[in-house]
This record gives C-alpha cells, sequence and structure tokens, in this order.
C-alpha cells in the first residue's frame, strides 16, 4: 500500500510562478526514496511542498491515504511526518537532549525509550547530551537534527540534503544511519545532491528536472539507465 | 460595488467628503474658527508628511515625533522671540558665554583624544580616556550652569530670544530637529527596527523634561507668549485676516514640499529608497548603502517634522512644555499618515484633514454623550457620577485613537488611498 | 557612618526596589522579544491594569490582609496577576494574532502594540480617574527601622514591608521562571521558538498554545511588577509610561530574548538611576572643614538631577546600542 503519494502537484513560494510542474510520486511502506536531479530542479521545493511549507496551487498530497495539504506543520507530525531541513536544523542554544525532546512535543507519554533508541542510532550524541548543540560539529548537528525528527515516532522520514557539507566519510555514516532507521521500519524519503550514492541505497530513485519528472524507477534501474546516466550523473 | 469605487472615483469621492466636512465646520462653528481649524490641519500636514517620508517611503519607525515638534518650537521660539534686555545686560550674559565656552572647550578635548594618532590602534585606552573626559566636562558644566540658571532665573527670567524673523526660526527649528534625526539615525539605524522607536520615543520624553525644567532657557512651565508671527497678527487686523494670511503662507510651504516630494519619488533617488524598504536584503546586496539612504530620509523627515511643528506652534502663539503630549503630537499623526495610506503624498493630506477635524470635533461630542450618560445612570440607577467625570470622559479619546491605530493596521493596512505604484 | 546608612537608604534599598519591578517587567518584554519578535510596547499599561486590578480588589475586600497579616493588595496579586495574564491572552488574540497572520513586518507589531497601549490607557483612565491611589487606606504600612550596632550611626536603615515582599516575589519569580523555561515542556519550546521558530514549527510545537503561555507568564509578571510598584508608592495612571523606557533599556542590556539577561538589566538600570540621583556631596560633607579653600562645596552634588532621571536608561540604551548592541548576554542578532 503507498504510504505517501503526490499526483499532479503545482506548487511554488507565495504567489510566485510555481517551481513544481504537474509532479508525480508515490512511495510505498518501508522504503527509501531518493529525490536527485540537477540546481534549481524544485528537488527541495517537492519536500517542503509535502511537509505543508509552501503555496500549493493545484494537485493532491496524501498520506495513508488521506489528504494532508491542508493541515498545518504540528498536525502533519501528529499524522506521522517528520521533517529535516537542510540548514538551520538544530536548536543551537538547546542542548542536545533537549533538542530531542523537542522533536516529541506532540508526545505526553514518557520520552526515555526513544531517547535511548536514538542514542543507540547515533552514539556519539550520548555523550555530548548536555552540551548545546550550537557547539557541535556538522556530521553530529546532522545526528541531532534525525534523532529530533525521530522523537516524533514518524512513520515517514522526510530528509532535506542529510549530507550537505558533510565529508565523505560522515556522508557514507548517515546513509548507514538512514539505512538503519528505515530497517526499523520507518519510510524515508531525501533529497541528495550525492546522486550516485544515495540512488544505491534507494528502493525508488525520482527524477526531477526544471520541475517536472524526469525519470522514475528503482534505484539500480535508475543506476543503470544509460539517458539517466548522460543527463546528470555525468557520464 | 468595489470595483465600481476603485482609482479615481474612490479618491474623487474621498476628496469631496473631505469639502464636505470642512464647509460644515465654517457653516457651524463660523470662518475665524474654520480658519483657525485650516492653519492647524495645514501646520499638521507638513509633520505628517514629514512622517510619510520616514514611514511610507523608507519603514522607519518613529515613535517620537513631539520631541521633534517640541525642540524645533523651542528653537524656533528662541530665535523670533524679541530680546530680552535684562538678561543682556546682567552679568549672567557672559557668565553663561564662559560656560558654554567651556563646555565647547571640553568637547574639543573629547574630539581630541577620540583621534589622537598615538591612540589609533589603542582602542580600550582610547575608549577609556573618551569616557572620562566626558565625564569631566559632563560634571564640571553641570556644576557652573547650575549657579549662573539660578542667577537668570531669579534676575532676568530667562535669555529671551534673538529678535530675528519668524522665518528664520522655522528654518533654524527644521534645521535643529534634522541634527537631532542624524545623531539618533546614527545610532540605531543599523540595529533591528524596534530599537529606532524605542529610542526617539525616550528622546521624546527627554527633550520635553528639558523644555520643562530648564526654566532659563524656556521658562519652563511658566511658558512663553505671546509668539511673534511671520504675518500681521490679530491684533492688527483682526481674526480673519490674519489667520487667512497664515493660512496661505503654510499652504505655499506644503505646496513646495508637495512638487520637491513628488519630484523625489520618481527620481532614481525614491526609487532607491522604496527598494530598500520593499526588499533590504537585495538592496544590500546590490551594493547600495541601505543605512545611509535611510538616515537621509530620516533627517529629511525629522526637518519637515521640525519646520511643521514650529509653524503649529508659533500658530498657537504660545510655548508651553507641557503642552507637548504624545497622543497630541506624535500618535496623532500616526493616525493621520496610516489612515490616509502611508508613502502617498494626498493621502496623507486627506487623512490630516479627515483625522484633525473628527478628532477637534470629537471632544464636543464625547462630552455630549457622556453628559447624556450621565443624566440616565441618574435617573435611572441614581448614579453619582465621580467629581472628574468629564475629564475621564475625554479619555475615551485616547481609546479611540488607539483602537483606530489597530483597526487600519488589520483592515486597511495600505490607508484610504494607497500608495500607487507608478511605473517609470 | 550616618552617611553610609543614608547610602544604603537611598541607593541600595531603592535601587534594589526598583530594579526588581524593572527585572520583572523586562522579563516579559524579553519573552515576548525572543517568541514574537516585537517590542511589546503595552508592556507599561499591562502593568497598571494589574495594579489597578489589585487595588479593585482591595477596595472590595479591604479585610482580607488582616486575616492574614499581609497587606490586601499583596494578598490580592495571585487574582490580579491571572486577571492580566487573561487579558494579555484576549489582547494577543484579538489584535496581535491577526496582524501575524497577515505576515506582518514587527514594525507594524510595534505599531499595533502602540495602538493597544492607548486604547489601555484610555480605558484605565476612563474607570479608575487620573488621580493618584494609595493601597493603604484601610491598613497601616509597617515600616522596619533598623538601628546598626555602631556608636555614630544614629539614622537607621529603613525598609517597608511592601519593598521586602517585593524582594521576596522577584526571588521567588527569578526561581520560578528560571524552574518553567528548563524543566517544563513548555518553558522549553518557548526556548526553541525563540532560538529558531521554522524549526520549532517542523519539530511539531504548537506556535499558538507557546505564545499563549507567554502571555501568561508575561502577564502575570508584568500585574505582579506594577501591584507591588503601587504597594510601595502609589498607583498612577500614568505609571506605565516612565517604566517604558527603562524596561526596555533593561532588557536590551540584557541581551534581547534573553530572560536571566533581563533580571541583570532591570537591576543594572535600577542602580544607576539611583546612583545618578543620589547626592554625593555627602560624602564629602565630612571633610568640609580639610577641603582647600577654592574648593566651594555645593550643596547637590547629584550626577543627574531629579527631574532628569529618565535620562539614564535613554543613556545606558544609547551605550549599550553602540557598543554592544547584543546586550551583556548575547541576545538576539541584531
Amino acid at each position: 500500500m503507498s504510504l505517501v503519494n503526490v499526483s499532479n502537484l503545482v506548487a511554488g513560494y507565495g504567489n510566485n510562478a510555481p517551481i513544481l510542474q504537474n509532479v508525480d510520486m508515490t512511495l510505498q511502506q518501508g522504503q527509501i526514496g531518493v529525490i536527485v536531479g540537477p540546481n534549481g530542479a524544485g528537488k527541495s521545493t517537492l519536500l517542503k511542498s509535502i511537509f505543508g511549507l509552501l503555496n500549493i496551487h493545484s494537485g493532491e498530497i496524501t498520506h495513508n491515504d488521506k489528504s494532508i495539504i491542508h493541515l498545518r506543520a504540528d498536525q502533519l507530525v501528529q499524522q506521522g511526518l517528520a521533517f529535516v531541513p537542510q540548514e538551520f536544523n538544530v536548536f543551537e542554544s538547546m542542548s542536545v537532549e533537549e533538542n530531542l525532546e523537542m522533536g516529541a512535543f506532540i508526545r505526553s507519554d514518557d520520552l526515555s525509550d526513544s531517547i535511548d533508541k536514538v542514542y543507540g542510532y547515533f552514539p556519539p550524541l550520548k555523550e555530548k547530551r548536555n552540551q548545546p548543540a550550537g557547539e557541535l560539529s556538522g556530521g553530529q548537528r546532522q545526528m541531532v537534527a534525525m534523532g529530533r525528527a525521530l522523537m516524533s515516532n514518524p512513520s515517514l522520514l522526510l530528509l532535506d540534503e542529510p549530507t550537505a557539507g558533510l565529508s565523505p566519510l560522515f556522508m557514507e555514516k548517515i546513509f548507514e544511519r538512514i539505512i538503519a532507521v528505515n530497517k526499523s521500519g520507518v519510510t524515508v524519503l531525501m533529497v541528495e545532491q550525492h546522486a550516485r550514492q544515495a540512488l544505491a541505497i534507494a528502493d525508488m530513485g525520482f527524477v526531477l528536472v526544471t520541475g517536472q519528472n524526469a525519470f522514475t524507477d528503482t534505484g539500480q534501474a535508475l543506476l543503470q539507465d544509460d539517458d539517466v546516466a548522460r543527463s546528470f550523473l555525468g557520464g | 460595488m468595489n470595483t465600481l469605487l476603485t482609482g479615481y472615483k474612490k479618491e474623487a469621492l474621498i476628496v469631496s467628503f473631505c469639502g464636505v466636512l470642512i464647509a460644515l465646520v465654517f457653516a457651524n462653528f463660523g470662518s475665524a474658527f474654520g480658519l483657525r481649524m485650516l492653519t492647524e490641519i495645514a501646520c499638521f500636514t507638513i509633520i505628517a508628511l514629514g512622517l510619510t517620508i520616514q514611514w511610507g517611503f523608507a519603514g522607519l519607525f518613529n515613535a517620537g515625533i513631539m520631541g521633534f515638534i517640541a525642540l524645533a518650537a523651542f528653537v524656533s521660539m528662541l530665535v523670533s522671540y524679541p530680546v530680552n534686555e535684562a538678561f543682556w545686560q546682567s552679568d549672567f550674559s557672559s557668565q553663561l558665554g564662559w560656560v558654554f565656552a567651556k563646555l565647547l572647550l571640553g568637547v574639543a578635548i573629547i574630539w581630541g583624544i577620540n583621534s589622537l594618532p598615538t591612540l589609533r590602534n589603542r582602542i580600550k585606552l582610547r575608549r577609556l580616556l573618551v569616557v572620562i573626559a566626558i565625564a569631566i566636562t559632563y560634571l564640571v558644566f553641570m556644576q557652573n550652569l547650575a549657579p549662573v540658571a539660578r542667577g537668570i532665573e531669579t534676575g532676568a527670567g530667562f535669555i529671551g530670544g534673538f529678535g530675528l524673523p519668524v522665518w528664520m526660526g522655522w528654518i533654524a527649528g527644521g534645521i535643529v530637529a534634522g541634527i537631532l534625526a542624524w545623531f539618533v539615525g546614527h545610532i540605531c539605524l543599523g540595529l533591528r527596527s524596534d530599537y529606532l522607536a524605542i529610542a526617539t520615543l525616550g528622546i521624546a520624553e527627554i527633550i520635553k523634561a528639558v523644555l520643562k525644567n530648564a526654566d532659563w532657557l524656556t521658562r519652563g512651565t511658566l511658558t512663553v507668549s505671546p509668539l511673534p508671527w511671520p504675518v500681521e497678527t490679530p491684533g492688527e487686523i483682526g481674526f480673519i485676516a490674519s489667520r487667512a494670511q497664515y493660512l496661505s503662507v503654510t499652504i505655499v510651504i506644503i505646496a513646495v514640499i508637495f512638487w520637491l516630494l513628488q519630484r523625489a519619488y520618481s527620481a532614481p533617488w525614491g526609487r532607491m529608497i522604496r527598494a530598500i524598504r520593499d526588499n533590504e536584503l537585495s538592496s544590500a546586496a546590490m551594493g547600495k548603502d541601505v543605512n545611509g539612504r535611510r538616515l537621509e530620509v530620516f533627517i529629511l523627515g525629522s526637518v519637515l517634522m521640525g519646520v511643521g511643528g514650529a509653524a503649529l506652534v508659533t500658530f498657537n502663539s504660545i510655548f508651553d512644555p507641557s503642552g507637548f503630549l504624545p497622543l497630541h503630537h506624535t500618535f496623532l499623526i500616526w493616525v493621520m499618515v496610516i489612515l490616509g495610506g502611508a508613502g502617498n503624498n494626498t493621502g496623507t493630506l486627506i487623512g490630516t484633514v479627515i483625522v484633525y477635524i473628527v478628532w477637534v470635533m470629537s471632544e464636543p461630542a464625547t462630552l455630549w454623550v457622556f453628559e447624556g450618560i450621565k443624566h440616565l445612570g441618574l435617573e435611572w440607577f441614581a448614579w453619582q457620577v465621580p467629581n472628574d467625570f468629564d475629564s475621564r470622559a475625554l479619555q475615551m479619546r485616547v481609546f479611540l485613537i488607539g483602537l483606530t491605530i489597530t483597526l487600519v493596521l488589520r483592515f486597511a493596512p495600505s490607508g484610504l488611498i494607497p500608495e500607487k505604484i507608478r511605473e517609470h | 557612618m550616618n552617611e553610609i546608612i543614608f547610602f544604603i537608604n537611598k541607593v541600595l534599598i531603592s535601587g534594589a526596589a526598583i530594579g526588581s519591578v524593572y527585572a520583572m517587567g523586562a522579563i516579559g518584554v524579553t519573552l515576548i522579544f525572543g517568541i514574537l519578535r516585537f517590542a511589546h510596547f503595552a508592556h507599561g499599561d499591562m502593568m497598571t491594569l494589574g495594579a489597578f486590578f489589585a487595588f479593585a480588589l482591595t477596595v472590595m475586600f479591604p479585610q482580607a490582609g488582616q486575616a492574614i497579616g499581609l497587606p490586601t493588595g499583596f494578598v490580592m496579586l495571585p487574582v490580579a496577576m491571572l486577571l492580566t495574564a487573561i487579558i494579555a491572552v484576549l489582547l494577543d488574540k484579538t489584535f496581535y494574532l491577526p496582524l501575524r497572520n497577515n505576515n506582518v513586518s514587527p514594525v507594524v507589531m510595534v505599531m499595533a502594540s502602540i495602538g493597544v497601549t492607548l486604547m489601555l490607557q484610555g480605558l484605565i483612565r476612563l474607570f479608575g480617574g487620573i488621580e493618584a491611589r494609595y493601597f493603604f487606606f484601610a491598613e497601616r504600612k509597617d515600616i522596619f527601622r533598623i538601628a546598626l550596632p555602631f556608636e555614630d550611626a544614629s539614622r537607621k536603615i529603613v525598609i517597608t514591608e511592601p519593598q521586602i515582599l517585593l524582594f521576596l516575589f522577584t526571588l521567588f519569580s527569578v526561581f520560578a521562571i528560571h524552574y518553567i523555561l528548563n524543566k517544563t515542556k513548555f518553558g522549553k519550546a518557548m526556548r526553541a521558538v525563540s532560538d529558531n521558530p521554522d524549526l520549532a514549527r517542523v519539530s511539531g510545537i504548537n506556535i499558538q498554545k507557546v505564545t499563549i503561555v507567554t502571555w501568561l507568564i508575561a502577564g502575570s509578571l508584568a500585574a505582579a511588577a506594577g501591584t507591588l510598584l503601587s504597594l510601595d508608592v502609589s498607583l498612577k495612571p500614568d505609571l506605565s509610561f516612565n517604566l517604558l523606557l527603562p524596561i526596555f533599556a533593561a532588557a536590551i542590556v540584557g541581551g534581547v530574548g534573553h530572560p536571566y539577561g533581563a533580571i541583570v538589566g532591570g537591576y543594572v538600570v535600577g542602580f544607576a538611576e539611583t546612583l545618578s540621583i543620589f547626592n554625593w556631596a555627602i560624602f564629602l560633607r565630612p571633610f568640609r572643614d580639610s577641603l582647600p579653600e577654592w574648593f566651594e562645596l555645593s550643596s547637590n552634588l547629584a550626577l543627574v538631577p531629579t527631574e532628569y532621571k529618565i535620562t539614564v536608561p535613554f543613556f545606558i540604551l544609547v551605550v549599550i546600542l553602540i557598543w554592544r548592541p547584543t546586550g551583556l548576554f548575547k541576545g538576539k542578532v541584531i
């Protein structure tokens, strides 16, 4: 059954000309979906549209077969979505643990199990639990940001360029963690610049070009597709 | 309905509404009162035009218009009030001169320390020395001034004026208001917009406190009157002729300002200002000196406020520092500008006309309504009203000004006649 | 010795008292600044409003204090705080929320808050009149005179009951604020919104609820500060305007959006005021005879004449804006 389904989406910033033109996208429960494409193709726009941050001109977005285009961010979190922005994605003045607690704002039950689970995914955070997140390195911040998003027990995790600005070593680690998170039953949809590496771990790949669907297939299929490789994976 | 009333039709309707209002005032209260009100409207228009450039063109929040008005009115009084011979013949005139000479010396020393080449790279030491120099100058000045001020107050009363023509006073008032704006703007314009509001609010209260308490300079609560007029006074040619002359002087000023503003609006300078207001970041990115332009606008607007304020106080013919009220001299002007349509000169003019007439008429109207309440209260509930019922009733106007501000911001944020974006 | 006692009375005790009032006001202003991103000009009138609620309750139940042994105005404080807090939330709902939903710039919010100021001012004076009022019309205000164990100390340290209550209450509210911000879910959420509003929104934090909590805290602290100040001095409707500038100065000195900074800022401004209007000639008087001839001792050596007290917070504000616009504790970026 499809967990998230985008159909005929036209969306953009404010009342300006829409960036996305009739985009379609479907992701099944438990999959990893990767949105790739050249700069300015509308990758982040698609992700933000799903999370209700942009102006949707027309089209439909459903989650568990329910329309979610009119929901506020906190209602989306209640529905089981979680979003990690690309930049400014931690509360810099707050400690690591407080960052995690903020991710669980919608919950009123005991958080200690979930916090331990996040420390399980990201062991370095445990020893930094009382340090302000603003003092951490880029990779550790990304862990805090993902950990925060996981605290609401989402069924769908949206990641906007989780490896931007990280060294290749850290990128590997983050991808590894994303797979681990996915194995625990969380569907992941992410935007990535590192297209080859990302498609390698993807169940589904969506190639966007100038705000439209260019190719949609499994990650492996896209990697082997000559057209895709020629048009933007660089040969 | 809405489409019918767009553009010029709506404007024509509003203008004729203003005309009807003015005609009604003339018919009911006579020409002398009508002319007085029109002259006051004209003076407020000059002030409001100053605000409309600050707020409408550049988005600068001036919460202390009262301070600029009061300062300019004082300067204008100082320049144009007849010479006080008693002061100039007393010893205190030379003593006061010495006090200010010492102040100048102090300022020169401070400036010298600040620009001493050997201290250029030792910022901490320089700061420390500047602070010490400022403190010493201040203390010496205060200690020296106190006995002289007391002497002037007991002898000559106050220093009087320079006996120069009134128009020079108005110009001087405008210039000093501009200098004040330069100081305030210099400190606040690089910071977030709220800080300018806080600083101007504070400076207005300080100027009022100084003018109210420096009796040797302003006679304080004793007030100075009658202020000389730029035209023949009512005593010489009667109220109607005299006020008509005064009105024509102010209308000429408004016409000149209007002409200059309309030109500036479409000139490259005006376009740059509006570009900065509408998108500060991209303007800064395009290499425009955002704060420099803003400072210019802030000074220009304050000069207009000064000229208008000087004209207003001169017309009332009395300089009374306690008479400057934030409600009347700051927030009323805000209502005029935002109701009329910020950034639109015609809108500002119309806003001023409507708001001022309503404001003047609201006093008798409020009292009438509350008289009715008092009457009914007594009849029905045997309610004894408090002694200060009338002064309390007038507080209703304060409430209404506040309500108007919030309602306009919410429901008609661009005012009755919004700024027209003209293509060039 | 008497000079030192005079100094303690005039500078330390008075400065701590007014500083506590500024601190409580500045916490509210700084929280609103941090979360809603605008300078709330109606804060002074919220203080006056709270004091009027307390006064009205005191008039209605003049006996309530005696039963407990505290001034009636203080006993009524919790009710006044609650009422003011509710009014603050309602003001936000009616006047500020619609503007926020229109995405207006912070300056427009500032202007709206001035509109609210005028409305509150008008209503307070309409119903409360314009003359000063005293809380202690039916009770006695306790004044403690503490003699010091020194032989040459004939003067006594004077402290009033309302001042003691003010100090205790400020201490209590500082701990309460600390607890709320660091230990409770909504308090932490307030810090999160202040830190990064966009991220707070996508984290699922309900901004509207956080806003309500902010107004509840700011409103009740404003009411407490207004009431405790009026208990000590008197209740004047124009209280608000004189408080506004020192409170803003305190909030900016402490670093905008920084509650602990606001507390420090409040005391900085409070002590600066009492130190500047203190007559330093008193300390020189004992040495009158040994001073050189040319040094004529003036009877008043205050740094700032009392009538210009308002220049002190302004001066502090200007200095901090020039040298350290982020405040002592690195507040929100300017």
